[in-house]
This record gives C-alpha cells, structure tokens and sequence, in this order.
C-alpha cells in the first residue's frame, strides 16, 4: 500500500510536469501553431497504452504455460488500463484532428486498427464477466488476449506500410522523420511520465484483482465450514 | 492562441477519463474490504459458536 502511495505521488508530479513542459517548455509547431500541443499527450498515452497491451499479451502467454492466477490477474489489469489509455488516445486524436485536417473521423490505416484494438479489449473484459468457473474465464480470456495482441503491430505499422490520412510516425520513422531538438526532449519525458502512471494503475488495479482472489477464497472457506 | 479551446478540451477530457477510472478501482476496493471483513467475521462468528 505504502509503496503504491509513493509511486502514485511520483506518477502525479511527474504528469503535471509533463503538462507543464508541453504547454511551457517545449517551441510552438510553425504551422498547426497553439493544437499541435495536444501531440505530448494524445501520442504519450497511445505508447503507454501500446506498453500495457503487451505486457497483457506476455502475462496471457504466461498463464497458457504456467496456469498460475498472478498472469491473469495481471493480464486483467494490464488490459484494464491499455483500454483506458485508448479511449483517451480515441478522444485526444480527434479532437486534434478537427482543427489541423478539417474532419474529426477518417476509416484510415491507423484510426480504424486503433479502434479495432480498443473494440478488441473491450470485447477481452466483457467475455471475463460472462464466464463464472475462475480457471476457464482465466484460460479463454489468456486465449483471447494473445488473439487480440495480434492487431497491436499493425497499428505501429500501419502509419509505416500504409500512406493515409494519419501522419507518418516522427519516432523510429525513418531518415527523413524526427522531431526539433526542442520538442523531442518534452516528449521522451512525456512518455517516460505517462508510463510511470501507466504503471501506478496497473499496481492499484492489480491489487484490486488479488482482493478479488482473497474474497473467492474466504468464500470457499465459508462454504466449506 | 488558436485552437486553444482543442488544447483543452483534449486535456480535461483525458484527463477526466483517468479520473474516473482511479475512481472506480478505488470503489471497487472498497466494496472489496468491506466484503473481506464480513466474511472473516461471519468466519470467526462460527468458530465461536462452534466453542
């Protein structure tokens, strides 16, 4: 409890200062001005929620191979927070998208994967509360979760294999990408900031799932007295 | 200071959504605790009576 505290208070200052230096620190964008400031928190959260989904995936292929309920507990959460990190990049993108391309929505390469990724996980919480039998819902949600991380590459690559709407990724683009000098150290600490909130959340909503465990088990106690 | 108003929109709303997802862990936890320490103490009432 005592270190979550301390890590929620790292993630909190850390985030604010993250805000602080995309609004204050970091140069203006010379032609989408002022709007170009919301790149620091819409891109940061998609790479911590990118993050999330695979540390899912690799607790999922865990489970598959040990059956040891701590992977699914942290397949849950992890799945928990990536598709809350989504949402926001899915409401951050176009809200940013309005001002700088004339239109909120477009069905390209990168919106739609990425709105297929967040129906997946979606889909991966809904089928946890329909199974009762804890090892069976543990099993078919490991499966699912490995069948769902397959659309997580192809939404990295889908800005890279596909020209479209979207523009072309400023990290790890190739020799003509990067960002100012300016802006590239606010973002890489924006990122480094929303991973450690990533990462806070994962812990509470771990131990939420552990509780979930202790209940089940004082539970059977009950029954079996 | 154009666009402004997309700056923070796009702020508060995620924002908010984080907010509100913090705020039903902690829900959830609570309904939890309470749960832990009504079974233990149904738990300990029948070892009691069982004295």
């Amino acid at each position: 409890m005592a270190k979550r505290t301390i890590l929620g208070a790292i993630a909190v200052l850390l985030v604010i200062a993250a805000a602080y230096a995309a609004f204050f620190v970091a140069p203006e964008e010379r032609t989408m001005g002022m709007v170009q400031r919301i790149f620091y928190f819409h891109v940061s959260c998609a790479w911590a929620g990118l993050t999330a989904f695979s540390i899912c995936f690799l607790s999922n292929l865990l489970y598959v191979w040990r059956r040891n309920e701590k992977y699914d507990w942290l397949g849950v959460s992890c799945a928990e927070v990536g598709a809350a990190f989504t949402t926001i990049v899915l409401i951050s993108g176009p809200i940013w998208a309005k001002p700088a391309w004339g239109i909120y929505w477009t069905w390209d390469a990168r919106l739609t994967s990425t709105f297929v990724l967040w129906l997946l996980y979606i889909a991966y919480l809904l089928l946890r509360t329909l199974i009762e039998e804890p090892d069976r819902r543990a099993l078919l949600s490991a499966l699912f979760g490995i069948f769902a991380f397959i659309d997580v590459p192809i939404v990295f690559g889908a800005i890279r294999w596909w020209r479209t709407q979207h523009p072309a990724p400023v990290i790890m683009g190739g020799p003509n990408s990067g960002l100012a000098p300016g802006m590239r150290g606010t973002f890489f600490f924006a990122v480094l900031a929303m991973h450690v909130f990533m990462w806070f959340l994962i812990a509470e909503r771990y131990a939420l799932e552990k509780m979930r465990g202790d209940v089940a088990l004082l539970r059977q106690e009950a029954e079996a007295s | 200071m154009k666009n402004l108003d997309s700056v923070f929109w796009a702020y508060i709303l995620g924002w908010a959504i984080f907010f509100s997802f913090y705020l039903t862990i902690a829900k959830r936890s609570s309904d939890l605790r309470t749960e832990i320490e009504r079974l233990k103490k149904s738990a300990f009432g029948k070892q009691q009576q069982e004295k």
